[in-house]
């Protein structure tokens, strides 16, 4: 990958801040030069707030998205929104707990609050579940990047459950590319043991 | 270690504003908090008092330049940060610190106006009123950073400044350069200078708070170190007691102007691009001059040559540099995101014969490269 411009939206409270900046160090772990701005109107308390993040091998001249490679949208009315400025090569990936008409295009449809709720009894890893998706269908970074992005940008204390909740996307991520191309090409996979980094916190967390 | 010298971190505008003001060993934070500068208060306030240094929140706009100003005379190296409406409020006390020459920093994150405007999208409303929003002829500095390293860098440069000069310094950042996050490498601590006033050395009957010396600025003694000055914004003597006898007060006016007049090479700063062989110009500042190089380099790959021109020190403006590398153009744009500010410099300084082309913008997002393509087609 050269560049891409991809978008995070939804409703203010889902997260996307947060999401917003696991991306953007996630891209500069695997080496990209990386621009992320934020609405900061109304919007961020409800409605359609989004925060955008250009990632690319080159210097970035314009900050701003234009032609989107990825959106996410968490909520209707950021998916009417920014639905439209998608790229034709692009994607969307909505949360369908809210999401009943996505957008035109390529859509990817998954209940990741539902599916928070559901795993972790509460909405709040939704994003990370959502990242996981978004990371296995683009593939534009390496897993142990986004690893390393969640760890240093999530509180200790929720760094566990946020990398659960990036594995559960992820793999769900990968059984899609499954499907629709026969074949996942990451080494990893759901019967592997605990890995070592996933160790080493239950450790730190035990001590203390 | 607060500010990561030479590291690569992603970084926010704000944050890397307040970590200049730290590498520049700030003393005194005092502001009242607004977006889009709110989270220069805020971080400051998170190491400052660990620090052993102060952080004031103040009831208001006025009462946070008073306090700098205040800090400023008893030796405290001081800033605030506060964006277009509390930037009108501080006016009264800029024109103060022009007087009675107390250097500050004063950080501006331009939102759209006037009044409250569009809470919380991004604008170039204020370089005028950065200009001449103070009553009377003064002397302004003010920086215009375009990136997250930028907003670093200037701020240390502005602290400096601020010391050289004798003088507020203003960094008109925008929303779009204070709310965005960038991979920045950081500057080694050794390969960033600072510098504070000298301290006067005669003896104390002996001392003026504001002598006449060949750079018309003088060692400024601090309130508390033994030395006896008056701080008044009437017009003063060399002591600083009011005066209204001619000769003091053309030599006081005359100086605060030719202190920034006469030491421009030193305040100067601008970004040149292909500007050699191109008829056309694009003259921006601030963030739209990422989206003017970006329009560069799209005109580039259709085989168009066009120049780009950026002052980095918008005030004093560049007069004599603007004027040599455009009279010979056949036209400039001016990109703004106002209805028509610094165009008008852009014509001051250039011949008629130049055609200077607005490209604006007021609702608050972003000059986009495209438009200012566009405008190009256009007119040539």
């Amino acid at each position: 990958m050269k560049y891409a411009e991809i978008r995070l939206s939804g409703a203010g409270g889902q997260g996307l801040g947060l999401a917003g900046r696991v991306l953007a160090e996630t891209a500069i772990n695997d080496g990209y030069n990386v621009c992320q701005t934020q609405s900061y109107g109304p919007e961020a308390r409800g409605g359609a707030s989004r925060t955008d993040v250009i990632v690319s091998q080159d210097e970035i001249l314009y900050p701003m998205c234009r032609e989107l490679d990825v959106l996410l949208a968490m909520n209707q009315p950021s998916a009417d929104k920014f639905g439209e400025f998608v790229k034709e090569d692009g994607f969307s990936l909505v949360d369908s707990t809210y999401v009943d008409q996505p957008p035109a295009g390529n859509v990817y449809e998954y209940t990741f609050t539902r599916t928070s709720k559901e795993s972790f009894g509460t909405p709040l890893v939704a994003n990370m579940i959502a990242l996981g998706m978004m990371g296995a269908l683009t593939k534009y970074f390496g897993l142990d990047a986004w690893r390393q992005a969640i760890m240093k940008s999530v509180a200790e204390k929720y760094t566990e459950m946020n990398l659960e909740a990036f594995e559960l996307g992820h793999r769900n991520g990968r059984e899609i590319l499954h499907v629709k191309e026969g074949r996942v090409d990451l080494a990893y996979d759901r019967k592997q043991p605990v890995p070592d980094w996933l160790k080493k916190i239950r450790e730190r967390q035990k001590g203390q | 270690m607060i500010v990561p010298w030479g590291e690569e971190e992603l970084v926010q505008g704000n944050e890397a504003i307040a970590m200049g003001a730290i590498a520049s060993e700030i003393d005194l934070f005092a502001g009242y908090p607004i977006t889009p500068s709110s989270e220069i208060a805020e971080i400051l306030s998170r190491y400052l008092p660990a620090l052993g240094k102060k952080w004031i929140q103040m009831e208001d706009e006025i009462a946070s330049i008073s306090a700098i100003i205040g800090g400023s005379l008893a030796g405290a190296k001081a800033m605030t940060a506060t964006s277009g409406p509390g930037f009108s409020l501080m006016q009264e006390g800029l024109g103060y610190a022009c007087m009675t020459e107390v250097p500050i920093v004063i950080v501006n994150v331009m939102r759209a106006g006037p009044s409250t405007g569009l809470p919380t999208q991004a604008a170039q409303g204020d370089v005028m009123q950065a200009r001449w929003g103070t009553h009377g002829d003064h002397p302004v500095i003010a920086m215009v950073p375009c990136s997250v390293r930028e907003c670093f860098d200037l701020t240390v440069r502005a602290f400096n400044l601020a010391e050289c000069f004798r003088t507020p310094v203003l960094l008109l950042a925008d929303e779009i350069v204070g709310h965005m996050r960038e991979r920045i490498a950081f500057p080694g601590e050794d390969e960033v200078e600072i510098k504070c006033q000298p301290e006067p050395d005669v003896p104390i009957e002996w001392y003026e708070h504001y002598h006449p010396t060949a750079s018309n600025v003088s060692p400024m003694a601090r309130f508390g170190t033994g030395y006896r000055f008056h701080v008044t914004g009437l017009t003063h003597d060399a002591h600083g007691f009011p005066t209204r006898k001619v000769e003091e007060v053309m030599a006081k006016l005359g100086r605060l102007k030719h202190k920034i007049t006469r030491r421009l090479d030193e305040l100067e700063d601008v970004r040149l691009h292909g500007l050699e062989d191109s008829k056309v110009v694009i003259f921006a500042y601030g963030s739209v001059y990422r989206s003017a190089l970006a329009a560069q380099q799209i005109l580039a790959e259709e085989g168009m040559k066009v120049g780009v021109f950026r002052p980095v020190t918008i005030w004093p403006f560049p007069d004599v540099t603007a004027k040599k590398y455009l009279d010979d153009k056949e036209v400039v744009i001016v990109p703004e995101l106002n209805q028509g500010q610094i165009i008008h410099e852009v014509e001051r300084v250039t011949l008629d014969a130049v055609r200077i082309v607005p490209v604006q913008r007021i609702d608050g997002y972003q000059i986009t490269p495209e438009q200012i393509v566009e405008q190009i087609g256009e007119v040539v």
